[in-house]
């Protein structure tokens, strides 16, 4: 009974290969669109997390300087001596031609078991670790990059480690780093000695914080990987409309079936049972297709991730996949439920199905007649909700509720307004034809109302997304126009060839501008505070956002500082507020300027107190102001002559191409996932249209029979997805534009701390307008070229075989 | 003998052979300094470091008694191991030192260890004033008659003072000390007449403590021959005032190599060579995972010398980095006293 009954559901299948495959493909791309991003995602915090693994951070409380910046080793042993057991570390950036290394310098003997990765605690032995050059442990990509690279330790592989992070002694990084005698911060070892002097009294100064459970790089990152899967949520959501609409189509095309299955005495248990069955055994199939394709997807994009996480936060995370068991099975679990999700409706409907209710299609229109009233409930009400959020909501993830409230509300509201509008059309037709083909539009609405509910979808996301982009784009560019004034940047390989440095270069240039930073905590932040020179290339140049009147001068004397926009709407500040600096120091706040790409706060005091209150700050980097008739020659002259390594002297179009090239990267994800979007909502498209004109032959069999020839039909039919396309694409502008809105001043503010001006592009519209007429066109061709070639007889048999 | 300042060598150089255990200790020293007989031992200056040999320890035990009787034992180490036969300013100094601190009664036994790399002036020894210190733990005086003994732990802290009067007894010929019938070889003398008076702090509070302790001092670059697995050391102080100093060394396929020194109550000193002294387990304990022997059978028939000793507390366990057992013993049989026992080795 059940094999035959298995049999009968399966015919369908059989008989609808179409219906299956839509059901397969739409499960897979929404499965293989959130596996690739959480992969993607999974990838990155896994990065992070051996970061901190990296230096114990997650483990051990360390002990810092109150300013954050390094500190003299005495202090290091004068603790040791005290009875504290602490170990030093030594971390900081340094450039090998165009690689950015991070040093870290550890003290394998005093360092707690595993602070230090067993790899260089167990690597064998200590003495070439100590002794200069000494050895430096690096993941084999560095290994390979750093080959035959002059002036580092001997390089030993060290699986597991980060790429670009240089493991060495702490002596060996003192010298590679210029520091002397310095420490970053010590490792406090979980077990201490009873009766030691507190800290205060050993060390004023320094300061012990507790372990961290997330890395900071991780507090930094988080609003991109957010964004990274809104846009994989949004992917899903768009592949299960497919699937419920596949699911729906299969189950109400077999109503006579199960009608004829129960009358003959199956179960309605087993009846459900066995569609239940089913359903996880396709979501089964297509969820494997669908992680396999997440994999390539994230494989794909993981190198762009990668570079973008490097550019912008300095973040290292390899460019290749490496997945967990763990994540295969949340794939699967993930297009399980998401089967059930979408098919539950269809089981509640076989559930509640009279045994003797007429079982034909039209039914099913009139019942989402009815549905469609709730549905604009729905979206009235999540547009309430929409805009309450967009009222009082409070960071990101208000957001992006905001977001979702927002599109989901445009997407269920669309089949009303769609309805509306050509009921209106019908009204104001003359003619037996037009009225028919409005009325004829109006009544296939439902069935094809989820394809453009997913249309709309990705065209207000691509609308919204490229519009945020375009206008990122535009003022970016004409902020590094601004913020870029000087000619010609140069770093210094050390202080004493900085201090030659500047000597040679006062009497060839016009202005030699420090640019010198230290790191600390800035409103309980990672923040970096940079001296600025008094000179006229800021007071003309730089991009100020507020400003009190005498600025320049009050920071130039010291008395002031200024700060970037992230900082001022991460601490709530205005000018006229003090700022406390890392270690203390209070200034108050004389302005505010933009700074574009940066996740960090930041402050500006004169260059005279940052050497003041920081006298370590390293004075190696300097952008210089010269005629720019002369820029190539200095260039050359600072290689040849004066003898800076070419890769340390970097022309204004270098860097402007650089933090361009880095812009691109980070929306070259976002694009490729927006084109993904699109395929999978024009494929919906094909799909609903496939099975409706299959359905749809009773309905088209009179018209025929009437006079209108098959191919007046058919081009009728190509209209018709036409017309709707368009109209959907002409409600998913103010959608679009309206999610361009949340994104730049609501989700961009919370997650990087700028607001973007807002502009529009209409041409990017019309190419999006084509573009979605295309997808409707295309979709709508191959239905429309089988009407064509239906054979008379088939249109016949329609009143033959009516029922 | 406390060969156990090798740990370092070990630690530093072979660490990710730890399965070769003790027997690791007899590698070839090349570069190093070596033991030559006949050299006379200079003082005060052969109480600061060595660092042309490649490991060398200041290695004191105490056995001492609280107010109700109970006894307590004392242990204060500092080793130093050479990577290279030099001393250099900073963090690329090769020499490397090792505190361990241990206080045992009889039914616990507390252990700390303390780590540093030498040329930053985390630890270090000066002869004269005397001062060997690592972290917060120090052994100092004006000179080694009169000794200031502190270290601190988790559980535990101590704080003694060590008195003597007695001249140094110095190990084997005039202080060179024969390890093996190869000729394996260190410098070694000792200081074992120390009054102590002095505090523990514990767990349960402070212990106002009295009693005797006992100083090795020895370096040396390679003291084990390579058959060699592990040692068997005993430090005696006899109720007479008789002391001993003996050990046996375990070479594969159950050989033994021992010797020792005897200084009679009156300060006579006797050093004796291998096969004059025996000892003999008479029961075994199950200390983290081992089966180590806690109770001995100790004869040395030139001085009249039948005794048992037994563990005061049998767990005396050192879970350093690299683990051994040392711990106060009782004695009983010809002479009775106290003293310490060691034994490496045993895995």
């Amino acid at each position: 009974m059940i094999r035959a009954t298995l049999a009968a559901l399966m015919s369908h299948w059989w008989r609808h290969p179409l219906q299956l495959v839509s059901l397969a493909v739409g499960l897979a791309l929404a499965t293989g669109l959130w596996t690739g991003v959480q992969a993607i995602n999974g990838q990155a915090r896994d990065s992070y997390d051996r970061a901190a693994r990296l230096l114990g951070q997650n483990r051990f409380a360390t002990i810092e300087a109150a300013d954050g910046q390094r500190f003299g080793q005495a202090r290091y042993v004068a603790l040791r001596r005290a009875g504290w057991q602490v170990s030093p570390v030594l971390e900081g950036a340094m450039r090998v031609g165009d690689l950015r290394l991070r040093i870290l310098g550890v003290d394998p003997v005093t360092a707690p078991p595993d602070a230090v990765p067993r790899t260089v605690t167990g690597g064998g032995s200590l003495l070439p670790f100590i002794t200069p050059p000494g050895v430096a442990f690096a993941a084999p990509q560095t290994v390979s990059a750093l080959d035959a690279a002059s002036g580092l330790p001997a390089l030993r592989v060290a699986e597991g480690l980060l790429p670009g992070v240089l493991v060495v002694d702490i002596g060996i990084a003192q010298r590679l780093l210029s520091a002397p005698g310095a420490v970053s911060r010590l490792i406090v070892a979980p077990e201490q000695p009873v009766g030691r002097a507190p800290l205060a009294d050993v060390a004023p100064g320094l300061v012990q914080r507790a372990p961290q459970a997330r890395a900071d790089i991780s507090r930094l990152t988080d609003s991109f990987h957010l964004n990274l899967t809104a846009f994989g949520l949004l992917s899903f959501a768009v592949g299960l409309f497919i699937v419920h609409a596949a699911v729906g189509l299969a189950f109400e095309q077999r109503r006579t079936l199960f009608r004829t299955l129960r009358a003959i005495g199956v179960p309605l248990v087993g009846l459900i049972a066995l569609l239940g069955a089913e359903i996880v055994v396709l979501a089964l199939g297509a969820g494997l297709a669908g992680v396999a394709l997440g994999y390539g997807i994230a494989a794909a994009l993981l190198p762009d991730v990668a570079a973008t996480l490097r550019g912008l936060y300095g973040a290292s995370v390899p460019g290749t996949l490496d997945l967990s068991a763990g994540w295969w099975l949340g794939g699967l679990a993930v297009a399980v439920l998401g089967a059930a999700a979408a098919s539950a409706q269809s089981l509640w409907r076989v559930w509640r199905m009279p045994l003797l209710a007429p079982a034909q299609p039209r039914a099913w229109a009139r019942a989402s007649a009815r549905s469609m009233v709730a549905q604009s409930a729905l979206a009235a009400g999540l547009a309430m909700a929409a805009l309450a959020l967009a009222l009082w909501g409070q960071g990101l993830v208000a957001g992006f509720a905001l977001l979702a409230a927002m599109l989901l509300g445009a997407a269920l509201a669309l089949p009303a307004v769609l309805s509306a509008l050509l009921w209106g059309a019908e009204r104001t037709a003359t003619g037996a034809l037009a009225q028919w083909f409005w009325a004829d539009t109006r009544q296939q609405l439902p069935g094809l109302s989820l394809a453009l509910m997913a249309l709309l979808l990705a065209l207000a996301a691509n609308i919204g997304v490229g519009t945020m982009v375009a206008s990122f784009r535009q003022t970016f560019t004409g902020w590094l126009d601004q913020r870029l004034a000087s000619e010609l940047y140069v770093t210094a390989a050390s202080e004493a060839q900085a201090a030659r440095l500047r000597t040679w270069l006062a009497p060839r240039t016009d202005a030699v501008l420090p640019i010198w930073s230290v790191e600390g905590p800035l409103a309980g932040a990672p923040g970096a505070v940079f001296g600025v020179a008094d000179h006229r290339t800021y007071r003309d140049n730089w991009p100020m956002l507020r400003i009190q009147p005498g600025a320049w001068d009050r920071v130039a004397q010291g008395r002031a500082a200024l700060i970037n926009e992230q900082l001022m709407r991460r601490a709530g500040l205005v000018p006229g507020d003090m700022l406390r600096l890392p270690g203390g120091h209070a200034l108050p706040v004389a302005g505010v300027y933009s700074d574009y790409g940066n996740p960090r706060g930041e402050a500006m005091i004169g260059v005279d107190l940052l050497t003041a209150l920081y006298p370590q700050v390293p004075r190696l980097r300097y952008a210089i102001r010269v005629d720019p008739a002369q820029v190539a020659a200095l260039a050359r002259a600072l290689v040849e002559d004066f003898g800076l390594p070419p890769d340390n002297v970097t022309d204004q179009a270098r860097i402007k191409a650089m933090s361009l090239g880095i812009f691109e990267q980070t929306f070259t994800v976002t694009a490729a996932l927006n084109v993904l979007t699109m395929g999978v909502a024009g494929f919906a498209m094909l799909m609903s249209l496939l099975t409706l004109s299959t359905m749809r032959l009773p309905q088209l069999a009179p018209v025929w029979a009437l006079g209108l020839t098959r191919a007046r039909l058919a081009w009728l039919e190509l209209g018709r997805a036409l017309m709707l396309a368009a109209l959907t694409m002409v409600l998913a502008l103010p959608v679009g534009l309206l999610l361009a809105w949340v994104l730049l001043a609501v989700v961009n503010v919370a997650a990087f701390g700028w607001r973007l001006p807002m502009h529009l592009f209409p041409a990017d519209w019309a190419r999006l307008a084509a573009l979605a007429l295309l997808a409707g066109g295309l979709a709508a061709a191959w239905p429309a070229l089988r009407l064509l070639r239906t054979a008379p007889a088939d249109l016949l048999k329609v009143f033959a075989h009516e029922r | 003998m406390n060969v156990k300042a090798l740990l370092p060598v070990l630690l530093l150089l072979a660490a990710p052979v730890l399965g070769q255990g003790f027997a690791g200790l007899g590698t070839e020293a090349q570069g190093f300094a070596r033991p030559a007989p006949g050299t006379v031992l200079e003082f005060p200056a052969d109480h600061g470091a060595h660092p042309a040999f490649r490991i060398e320890w200041w290695y004191l035990t105490a056995n001492l008694v609280g107010p109700d009787g109970t006894d307590y034992g004392v242990q204060w180490t500092l080793f130093r191991s050479a990577l290279a036969p030099e001393t250099r300013s900073g963090w690329s100094s090769p020499q490397i030192w090792m505190g361990h601190a241990a206080v045992t009664t009889p039914t616990r036994h507390f252990v700390a260890e303390r780590l540093a790399r030498g040329g930053i002036g985390q630890a270090g020894v000066t002869a004269a004033p005397f001062a060997a210190r690592i972290d917060d733990w120090r052994m100092a005086g004006p000179d080694l008659s009169a000794l200031r003994l502190s270290a601190s732990g988790p559980d535990f802290t101590y704080d003694l003072s060590l008195d003597t009067a007695r001249p140094l007894v110095l190990n084997g010929t005039a202080g060179y000390s024969v390890k093996s019938a190869e000729g394996q070889a260190s410098y070694y003398y000792s200081q074992p007449f120390y009054t102590v008076r002095g505090r523990l702090d514990l767990p349960q509070g402070p212990v106002p403590v009295t009693g005797r302790a006992w100083l090795d001092r020895e370096w040396s670059s390679q003291p084990l021959a390579e058959t060699q697995e592990g040692w068997d050391w005993i430090s005696l102080h006899f109720d007479n005032g008789a002391k001993l100093m003996g050990f046996r060394l375990r070479q594969q396929g159950g050989e033994t190599y021992g010797s020792g020194t005897w200084v009679g109550a009156d300060g006579t000193v006797r050093t004796f060579g291998d096969g004059e002294m025996t000892m003999t387990p008479l029961r075994e304990t199950r200390v983290a995972g081992r089966d180590i022997p806690v109770k001995w059978r100790v004869r040395l028939p030139a001085h009249g010398v039948d005794v048992t000793i037994e563990a005061v507390n049998d767990s005396a366990w050192m879970d350093t980095l690299f683990p051994y057992w040392e711990g106060p013993v009782r004695i009983t049989g010809s002479h009775g006293g106290r003293g310490y026992l060691e034994m490496t080795g045993y895995d």
